[in-house]
């Protein structure tokens, strides 16, 4: 017995907790941590003239 | 006649394992969790018992007629009421709901009982020594503790601590899911409140990663070893910790929420892909929103603080529209099918607001969505956050979120967990039925004191407004809400706390039979389960709350906007 | 079903009621995500975070020459509550100029006299802790930062007497920290 309904793919990356949890946590340390860290890193010294 | 060899297997099919058989719902049990989700659902609420006193001398104390507190005690209380509420009670309970979550459903049996040992042990360890070295005065730097403010040593230790055997607690839960796929536990995908822990999982993962990187610096600091971390910094990696176990408690309100539904009236998923995608949606996006902590900080810029705080685009907060659509679309469904069809609202009508379980869920998602939804994501409108930012409109909002959503919809799971886990009916029936009205309306009172009391420029976090001489009598008014919510609540709280406490030791004991039900609305004759499987227009009165709903959030919104254009220029 | 693993095929799109919220909230999702930049370029009222490093005593060194430089009067507090606050001067910055305001505990350091309808660069910082320069009864609120000269280009679109209350925890004496701005 060969015919294996096709899974779609939104369905298999739903179904993948490991990958899920690699892009939950890379994405919003990418996009607000690391990318918050450098907007301080940034950060230029006063001018009190 | 020789014994057959115990399994090595985590399926709970596999001979040997520990485990024992539902007598209500037939499901199995393992037993090493359920001595977890004892351990970590009692911890929790003895935790909520000491925040939720915090919590009435506080409001009794910003009810500026009574003004109880002197304002040394109301700082350290206030702190104390911060860790024991967001970390505490929440984080205790969110182990048991995962513990829960990969066993039961899943078939499988608990990857390690020595990892959840060190995991408790740590956590309550940890929960100690904070909960010591504030009562002792060393650490009145409320729960953000934000430098240059310095706590004792211990505090950040015992932080620490309590985020590590946190992480733990999830590494069981991970690896659970991991050994039950391997071991045939079961198969096909996991079930939805599977799912929806598993969200909550992993954000509890970026959560507790973040509360690493800020807390280990900030302790080798005041232990004198190291320099001061950069204030700025601080926020930014704190609010990745303190705003992100928010987002746990959201997706495991969500999934509590399922749970509920689908124990009390047979509620399923109407489509499970949608509200699959929706918890995916919180995995990727709900994260970048601790930038609205930052909206008003200086160094971190405009783009950033838009398209963070934006949910990327609100896609974050699309999840939640969803959720606010399919758990109600569910019930109303299973209410149709038992042919409670009358009208567009009469299955409201025969819900069974009696049953505790089913009114908090029905409370937490109402308080949630309306109050707590709408109020967060326009508060969190990176120009709005000018008019609010430290202003009590913030606890305000996240009275009714974490407390009215959350809190609220956990208090319904243990009418539940107490006679399926511990295996005791509940005592005094009429008080319990009564609980979650009592404490959904006192907390929703307190979130209208707050919310208006802010609007008028009452700070959050201040112990008397009358030094300033800025504030008139509607604020006073208001405080004074905030005040007898925080009494109402408080005795919603205390009522809840007696009757776990006292069925532990007083309810009936169930020993696998079945527990005595808090009502189901029955199935009318000729109606018939799963009819209405293929009818996509069936939740005629769904669709009208939410556009309600909808309505509600577009007014209150460019309200927002409104009041924001009155003020002075500024950039 | 919600408690037990789905063995037969559960994956298909949305329609009917829920296939129509989703368009709904999408759509107010994509309108509330335009609001944000609309009002950066257009609206009048941003938080930009516009900051640079600075030591606190530089920047209270700063303060208080600009007080020594345009000093106009001073301030005394009729409320007895804050021995910190008996007075403060009241200091005019040159129209469309700079600012200088210091929060430490517990007290906004100078007062200021504004002009209505002219801008200012309002430089805020701390000198020991974070603090909440929440400004009342307009109810304008942004974070103060030992270490940030934080700066507000604002402009003062009406008169009268305004407070600066504190509104992140400083200390014992935080409830009490105030400040003035006076508008004319």
């Amino acid at each position: 017995m060969n015919d294996k309904p096709k899974i779609h793919p939104w369905q298999k990356v739903l179904d993948n907790p490991w990958l899920l949890l690699v892009l939950g946590v890379l994405i919003p340390f990418l996009s607000y941590t690391v990318w918050g860290w450098i907007e301080l890193l940034l950060v230029k010294p006063a001018q009190l003239p | 006649m020789t014994t057959a060899p115990v399994s090595l297997s985590h399926s709970l099919a596999a001979p040997g394992v520990p485990k024992r058989v539902c007598g209500t719902t037939g499901l199995s049990v393992c037993l090493d969790a359920q001595r977890f989700i004892k351990f970590n659902a009692v911890s929790g609420i003895v935790f909520l018992l000491l925040g939720g006193i915090a919590a009435l001398l506080l409001a009794l104390t910003r009810w500026q007629a009574v003004h109880l507190l002197p304002a040394e005690w109301f700082y350290r209380l206030l702190t104390f009421h911060g860790i024991n509420m967001l970390i505490l009670w929440i984080l205790f309970f969110e182990v048991a709901i995962l513990y829960f979550a990969c066993t039961t459903p899943l078939n499988a049996r608990l990857f390690s009982k020595k990892v959840a040992w060190v995991s408790f042990g740590l956590m309550l360890t940890g929960a100690l020594m904070v909960d010591y070295i504030i009562l002792a005065g060393q650490a009145d730097v409320m729960m953000t503790s934000y430098l240059p403010l310095l706590a004792h040593p211990v505090f950040y230790l015992g932080i620490i601590f309590v985020a590590v055997g946190t992480l733990i607690g999830v590494f069981n839960f991970f690896a659970t899911l991991y050994v039950a796929k391997r071991d045939g536990a079961y198969t096909g995908s996991m079930p939805i409140v599977t799912f929806g822990a598993t969200a909550a999982a992993i954000i509890a993962v970026v959560t507790l990663l973040h509360g690493a990187i800020v807390m280990i610096p900030t302790f080798t600091y005041s232990m004198g070893w190291t320099a001061q971390p950069d204030p700025a910094w601080y926020r930014l990696i704190w609010w990745g910790l303190g705003h992100q176990s928010q987002q746990v408690n959201v997706c495991a309100m969500v999934s509590v929420w399922y749970l509920l539904s689908h124990i009390v009236l047979g509620a399923r998923p109407i489509n499970e892909a949608v509200c699959r995608t929706a918890f995916v949606l919180y995995i990727l996006f709900i994260n970048l929103a601790s930038a609205h902590h930052l909206l008003v900080d200086p160094g971190v810029g405009a783009t950033w603080k838009i398209w963070n705080t934006s949910y990327a685009m609100y896609l974050a907060v699309l999840a939640s529209m969803i959720h606010g659509f399919t758990v109600p679309a569910g019930v109303e469904i299973a209410m149709r099918e038992k042919g409670y069809t009358r009208g567009i609202f009469g299955w409201v009508v025969a819900l069974p607001w009696k049953n505790p379980a089913f009114s908090a869920t029905a409370l937490s998602l109402v308080i949630f969505g309306f109050l707590g939804g709408i109020t967060g994501v326009t508060l969190g409108t990176q120009q709005i956050n000018i008019i609010a930012h430290n202003t009590l409109r913030i606890p305000g909002h996240f009275h009714v979120t974490v407390v009215g959503g959350t809190s609220l919809a956990f208090m319904g799971l243990a009418y539940y967990v107490i006679p399926l886990i511990f295996q005791r009916d509940f005592i005094f029936r009429g008080a319990a039925r009564l609980q979650p009205w009592l404490f959904g309306v006192g907390i929703t009172m307190v979130s209208f004191g707050m919310s208006f009391a802010g609007s008028m420029g009452v700070s959050r976090r201040s112990w008397d407004i009358d030094a300033q001489g800025v504030y008139g009598p509607a604020a006073h008014l208001w405080l004074g809400v905030l005040g007898i919510g925080g009494v109402l609540a408080f005795l919603g709280l205390l009522t809840f706390v007696l009757l776990c406490v006292g069925t532990l030791f007083l309810g009936k004991k169930l020993e696998n039979s079945a527990m005595t039900d808090w009502g189901t609305p029955p199935a009318l004759a000729g109606s018939q389960a799963g009819s209405l499987a293929q009818d996509h227009y069936a939740t005629k009165g769904t669709i009208v709350l939410t556009c309600v709903f909808l309505a509600c959030f577009a007014v209150y919104y460019f309200a927002n906007w409104k009041a924001l254009a009155d003020v002075w220029p500024v950039r | 079903m919600s408690l037990r693993p789905l063995t037969s095929p559960w994956f298909h799109a949305p329609a009917g009621h829920e296939k129509l919220w989703l368009g709904l909230a999408l759509l107010w999702c994509f309108v509330m995500s335009l609001m944000m930049p609309y009002w950066h370029f257009r609206g009048k009222q941003n938080s930009t975070g516009e900051a640079y490093r600075v030591q606190p005593a530089d920047f209270l060194a700063r303060t208080e020459k600009f007080v020594a430089a345009n000093r106009v009067g001073t301030y005394k507090n009729p409320l007895a509550n804050n021995p910190l606050l008996q007075e403060l001067p009241i200091v005019e910055p040159p129209a469309g100029g700079d600012a200088y305001l210091t929060g430490r505990m517990w007290q906004w350091y100078p007062a200021l006299r504004l002009r209505l309808g002219e801008t200012y660069r309002l430089h805020l910082s701390a000198l020991d802790l974070q603090h909440g320069f929440s400004l009342q009864p307009l109810n304008m609120n942004f974070q103060v930062l030992p270490g940030y000269d934080h700066i507000l280009t604002i402009t003062p679109t009406s008169k009268g007497e305004f407070t600066i209350v504190c509104n992140e925890f400083c200390g014992i004496g935080h409830s009490n920290m105030s400040g003035k701005i006076f508008v004319e």
